[in-house]
């Protein structure tokens, strides 16, 4: 409990850390906070003095007016401040969101793949979204309310005591029941809303799976299991949001019993010391609103503690986010490579039980064309992503054009090369803005360059805008998603090329005609093609075979037939199966 | 909202309790000040403690009895509110389940997700803070208006003219919000997917080394979002001061009217205070009043929403849930099918004319766009044709139920997907009671042995990314083939697996459906090669359909993609 006390602590001064940025804002904030306060102590002490012109029927109607007066000038000034308190309180909360959303965003930016393949998409949103929603939400708008809170209860503590003391001390003795209520209450609720927010992750991890893949669940007719499974998930979600919801609405009705409690003390030491003669009635009125007063700052400090627990909750996972390991990145850049490359005792593995590629060397030559075959799930697209600097090795270096990769940014080595993979992801744009995410000033005659030598150019023509078409989801063929992948490569025309299965979607003919182009963009390049079909692998300059993460074979294609080892007899099944 | 109401009536029962037993705890609130004026009128004006004690036994016991009730209303308030939520987002489930593809392409992942998530979270607190506010904070209202009149009544017309002016301010504040919030709610969704699209497109997005780029992106796309909450914030914001505002210059006309009645000995100093102390409990609700509209007006927005969304059309009903055409006619007949996305887009396919006998193996050829991929998705039932019939077993196909065409055919999709799982619960999608050793037959046959060495058990993350794509088209398979439907229909499903991999699946696929009828799409010849039929797709029209040996006589297509893979000297060029 302590340890963890310990960390809402730290959770909690690093949120600060994070609205440091808006210090004057906050400070005058405060400060304003501070003189709405004292305003609205004032404001009883003059309703008091007012109903005290009222005693015994003899009206000071002069006095009464000038009192009024006063009454309506602290209203108005009162009035300013706070408006101009939530003003304040409104920029801070809203920047700092918005620092928090960048923070996040950039920190996107600088996680390894590994870290963001892991997850869910749907929980990594609703961590940069929803929580940090929630942190704004609860722990801003919070605080201030925390502070006017605390001030407004040593202000009415020290008109009271000025008031009268005895009474005063009553209401002292009396508050640590209702601050302690409050407290036990948040401290149950916390781990609920801990849990509530679980739940939902969850839900919304699954939900986002099935919704994207539809199709699927439709073709098996899942259906009736999906909602099963949905049913369990939501079932506990309203359980655990029920709990949450239920325990921590307990503080008002508690804290607002132990406020009246002490309004009912107030009034009977009140009405025994003005029969005694050491207060008058207005100021038992006054003390009455008192009362009242000191005991809505502990309703609001008591609801802002529980909203605090679960932005603390929210605000954990946020930081826990920022806190994951980065990918380091070397400060150099690389700068005109001949595109030359070498790996030297690469060792890499997803998972640690499980190794993949186990001691590779490969030396390969500038401008070189380099197929890589093999069975599927050999290594091949580990091979690439460990290239592209996608992953890093665990163990061995990778030197371009002589130079070691760690030493240089991931950006300048990405940089040099152009890759077509087999998934294809396009943005959410139209089809000219992700041509233009492989050059960016291309002009339009360059892009339909591009476009029709990538073939695109076919399809685009038909589309209602042409280039200026919106991609949605689903809109676009594989093959067509595929042609445009290429046609960025094409445009981008870097020094190393990856084709990854670039053309398993696109029917035969058509990449016939693509090949002629990716040969000519080929020449002088370094390359590495993975593909199935032979004749591509056959024209390679040099042929790595891989099986089981490493390259058990590897030479020309008339080296390796010769050899007659696993490449020759991969080979031979393929052209007998074309005869067959 | 009130398109929603009727999910809150299982919950009548705990709404009425809920806002009955609220109700009964400010009537206790409201006598308080009653109380407190007697303490002063009598207790002090006749010097009679016993009397003020008296009373403050009653104000305990007022306060207690209004936590008890307060608590129970708590209770079945979140209750309510809890389950009507979970109740919603079932329905949203079960609706995303229930529309057509056109019409879930239509809405998209990313808007269904935010329904269900942040709307109903919103709905959820709204309906919670509803039950215990929304009759309170009126009825404290006029309920202390009403015991100001009992006081004195040209005092209580103080209150005639303030609850007016402070309504009038509370709800234009809250029309305004509800339009902020809707326009604050649109730049949210902007934001939320560009941050989407940043985590589906990190590898693309790196490998072109767009971080800047995508970072100004983000950054315009926050900051607009953070203009338009600070403009929403602003205006809110105005609620609290103006009410207080209000109500104090409302307690300086109290005074001062109050000062003549008592001047005129209509009423006393106690109550004067009690007028007072009304006028103060007004101001407390209306502050909460206000909180509760900002909220509920979000809640409003995100119902509206969520009612948009559940009321969507879900595409015609479909009625017989078995199939029960004749097996003899028509298996699958094509009948002038035409077909496209959008009523306003180019036709996909135009006008298909075809049939497929029971038993037949299938291929299907074409270029990248030709329609084969849509043409499948027809005769799975996902869309229905814009003209033209498919005939099943004689029988129109749109007459039957999702279910009882889906219990006869089987996809195996291009981007093949798992679920997060094991390898065994992703099997039992094909077959809920599939033994042991049919999952393994499956995943023999399907050439996923890498499966039996990890394990039915292995683990599967979300969409199957632990898996490399071939593995993955291989699992997809497997789960396809352990269902051994009628009709199994694989949409090139086997494109990331090598040559060698593709031929013994297609052997063994070929076994493994002896009599049944499979449909083969692929852009390889070979493995279409031996199908019983070959249907050559071209710009959405068929372009040739027989065997692979008619179609090498007599289809232009065919052949140039043929010899495109196959080249005429072939079997020599390998050996240069």
């Amino acid at each position: 409990m302590k340890n963890k006390m310990r960390g809402s602590m730290q959770t909690f001064v690093r949120i600060l850390r994070f609205v440091a940025k808006e210090k004057w804002l906050l400070f005058l904030s405060l400060l304003f906070t501070a003189g709405t306060a004292a305003l609205t102590l004032y404001f009883p002490v003059l309703t008091g003095r007012a109903v005290d012109t009222l005693a015994g029927g003899n009206i000071d109607i002069g006095r009464l007016y000038d009192i009024l007066i006063a009454m309506a000038q602290v209203v108005l000034a009162n009035t300013v401040l706070q408006w101009a308190v939530s003003l304040l309180n409104n920029r801070v909360t809203y920047r700092t969101l918005s620092a928090l959303r960048r923070a996040m965003f950039d920190k996107l930016w600088r996680l390894p793949l590994s870290y963001i393949e892991r997850h869910q998409a749907g929980e990594l949103l609703s961590v940069a979204m929803a929580d940090a929603e929630a942190v704004s939400e609860g722990l801003l708008l919070g605080l201030s309310q925390l502070f006017q809170g605390v001030l407004m209860i040593l202000g009415t503590l020290i008109f009271m005591i000025a008031l009268n003391v005895k009474v005063a001390v009553f209401v002292i003795l009396i508050t640590p029941l209702s601050l302690f209520t409050a407290a036990f209450i948040a401290g149950r609720t916390h781990a609920m809303f801990l849990d509530q927010a679980q739940a939902r992750a969850k839900q919304t991890g699954f939900m986002e799976e099935i919704i994207s893949n539809q199709k699927v669940a439709a073709a098996y007719c899942r259906e009736a299991e999906l909602i099963r499974e949905f049913q369990t998930l939501n079932d506990r979600l309203r359980k655990c949001s029920c709990k949450a919801t239920f325990f921590s609405s307990l503080t008002n009705p508690t804290t607002r019993f132990v406020n009246s409690m002490v309004y009912a003390g107030v009034c009977v030491f009140g009405a025994f010391s003005v029969l005694r003669g050491g207060l008058s009635v207005g100021e038992l009125s006054a003390f009455l609103s008192y009362a009242t007063q000191y005991t809505k700052p502990f309703n609001e400090i008591s609801s802002v503690i529980t909203e605090l627990q679960n932005s603390i909750a929210c605000a954990d996972r946020i930081f826990r986010l920022l806190d994951e390991a980065e990918e380091t990145n070397g400060s150099k850049q690389l700068g005109d490579i001949d595109g030359s490359l070498r790996l030297e005792h690469l060792y890499f593995s997803y998972l640690p039980e499980k190794p993949l590629i186990e001691d590779l060397n490969l030396q390969v030559a500038a401008g070189k064309r380099i197929a890589i075959v093999g069975p599927t799930g050999c290594g091949k697209t580990t091979l690439i992503n460990l290239l592209m600097r996608f992953y890093d090795p665990q163990q061995g270096k990778l030197y371009i054009s002589g130079v070691d990769a760690e030493t240089v940014s991931r950006e300048s080595i990405r940089s040099n090369f152009g890759m077509v993979l087999q998934e294809t992801w396009l943005k959410n744009a139209s089809i000219r803005d992700n041509l233009l995410l492989a050059k960016e000033d291309a002009t339009e005659a360059e892009l339909i360059e591009a476009a029709k030598k990538s073939r695109a150019y076919g399809f685009i023509r038909h589309l209602p805008d042409k280039l200026d078409t919106i991609i949605s989801e689903d809109a676009l063929s594989a093959g067509q998603r595929q042609l445009l992948c290429i046609a960025r490569i094409m445009l981008a025309l870097p020094p190393m090329l990856i084709l990854d299965e670039a053309t398993s979607s696109i029917d035969t003919r058509m990449e016939m005609q693509i090949q002629t182009a990716f040969s000519y963009m080929m020449q002088g390049r370094t390359s590495f093609i993975v593909a199935h079909r032979l004749s591509t692998i056959r024209n390679a300059d040099w042929i790595l075979f891989m099986q089981d993460g490493k390259i058990v074979e590897q030479g020309t294609h008339e080296m390796l037939l010769a050899k007659k080892g696993r490449y020759s007899e991969m080979y031979l099944s393929q052209t007998a199966l074309m005869q067959e | 909202m009130k398109r929603l109401l009727k999910y809150l009536k299982e919950y009548k029962k705990d709404c009425f309790i809920g806002s009955t037993f609220k109700l009964i705890e400010v009537i206790f609130e409201l006598i308080v000040p009653l109380v407190v004026a007697k303490i002063i009128d009598t207790g002090i004006g006749n010097a009679d403690s016993a009397y003020i004690w008296r009373m403050a036994g009653v104000l305990v016991l007022l306060g207690l009895g209004g936590m008890l009730f307060s608590i129970t209303a708590q209770y079945f308030s979140a209750n309510a509110a809890t389950g009507f939520a979970a109740k919603i987002r079932m329905q949203i489930f079960q609706k995303v389940e229930k529309l057509t593809f056109s019409n879930l392409d239509r809405v998209g992942a990313s808007t269904i997700l935010t329904r269900i998530t942040s709307d109903v979270n919103q709905l959820q607190s709204g309906v919670n803070l509803a039950l215990r506010l929304l009759l309170r904070s009126p009825f404290i209202v006029f309920g202390a208006m009403a015991m100001a009149f009992t006081v004195d009544v040209r005092s209580a017309l103080v209150f005639t003219v303030v609850i007016p002016i402070l309504f009038a301010v509370v709800f234009s504040l809250m029309i305004a919000g509800i339009y902020l919030y809707k326009k604050v709610q649109a730049r949210l969704d902007v934001v939320t997917n560009a941050f989407r699209e940043n985590l589906k497109g990190i590898r693309v997005l790196r490998a072109f080394r767009k971080e800047e780029s995508e970072k100004n992106l983000f950054e315009k796309d926050n900051a607009v979002f953070e203009r338009w909450q600070m403009i929403s914030g602003r205006i809110m914001s105005a609620m609290n001061p103006l009410t207080l505002l209000i109500v104090n210059l409302g307690i300086i006309m109290l005074l001062k009217t109050g000062a003549v009645s008592v001047g005129n000995g209509v009423i006393s100093q106690g109550d004067v205070i009690a007028l007072i102390n009304y006028m103060s409990q007004i101001l407390v609700e209306l502050l909460k009043f206000a909180n509760l509209i900002i909220t509920l007006s979000k809640s409003f927005a995100g119902a509206s929403r969520i009612a948009d969304f559940l009321e969507l059309e879900n595409g015609s009903a479909k009625t017989f849930s078995e199939i029960h055409g004749k097996e003899t006619e028509d298996y699958i007949r094509f009948d002038h099918v035409t077909f496209s996305y959008r009523s306003a887009d180019a036709d996909v396919l135009s006008d298909l004319c075809f049939s497929i006998e029971r038993g037949q193996r299938i291929g299907i050829i074409g270029g990248t766009g030709s329609g084969k991929t849509t043409l499948v998705s027809l005769l799975c039932g996902f869309y229905a044709p814009t003209e033209g019939t498919i005939y099943y077993k004689g029988k129109d196909l749109s007459v039957y139920s999702k279910e009882a065409r889906m219990q006869d055919m089987t996809i195996v999709m291009q981007k093949s997907v798992l679920f997060s799982g094991t390898i065994e619960s992703n099997l039992r999608w094909g077959k809920e009671d599939a033994t042991r050793e049919e999952m393994i037959a499956a995943l023999k046959d399907a050439q996923a042995e890498f499966a039996l060495e990890k394990g039915l058990d292995a683990p599967v993350e979300q969409e199957g990314r632990n898996f490399s794509g071939g593995q993955r088209q291989r699992l997809s398979i497997a789960r396809a083939l352990i269902k051994d439907a009628d009709i199994l229909i694989l949409d090139d499903s086997a494109s990331a697996l090598d040559y060698l991999t593709e031929a013994r699946l297609n052997r063994s696929i070929e076994k493994a459906r002896a009599g049944k009828t499979t449909i083969t799409i692929s852009q390889r010849v070979s493995s279409i090669l031996h199908c019983d039929q070959i249907l050559v797709l071209e710009d959405g029209r068929i372009e040739g359909a027989g065997t692979h040996g008619q179609l090498l006589k007599n289809c232009p297509v065919y052949q140039e993609i043929y010899y495109a893979q196959f080249p005429k000297n072939g079997g020599e060029s390998h050996e240069k």
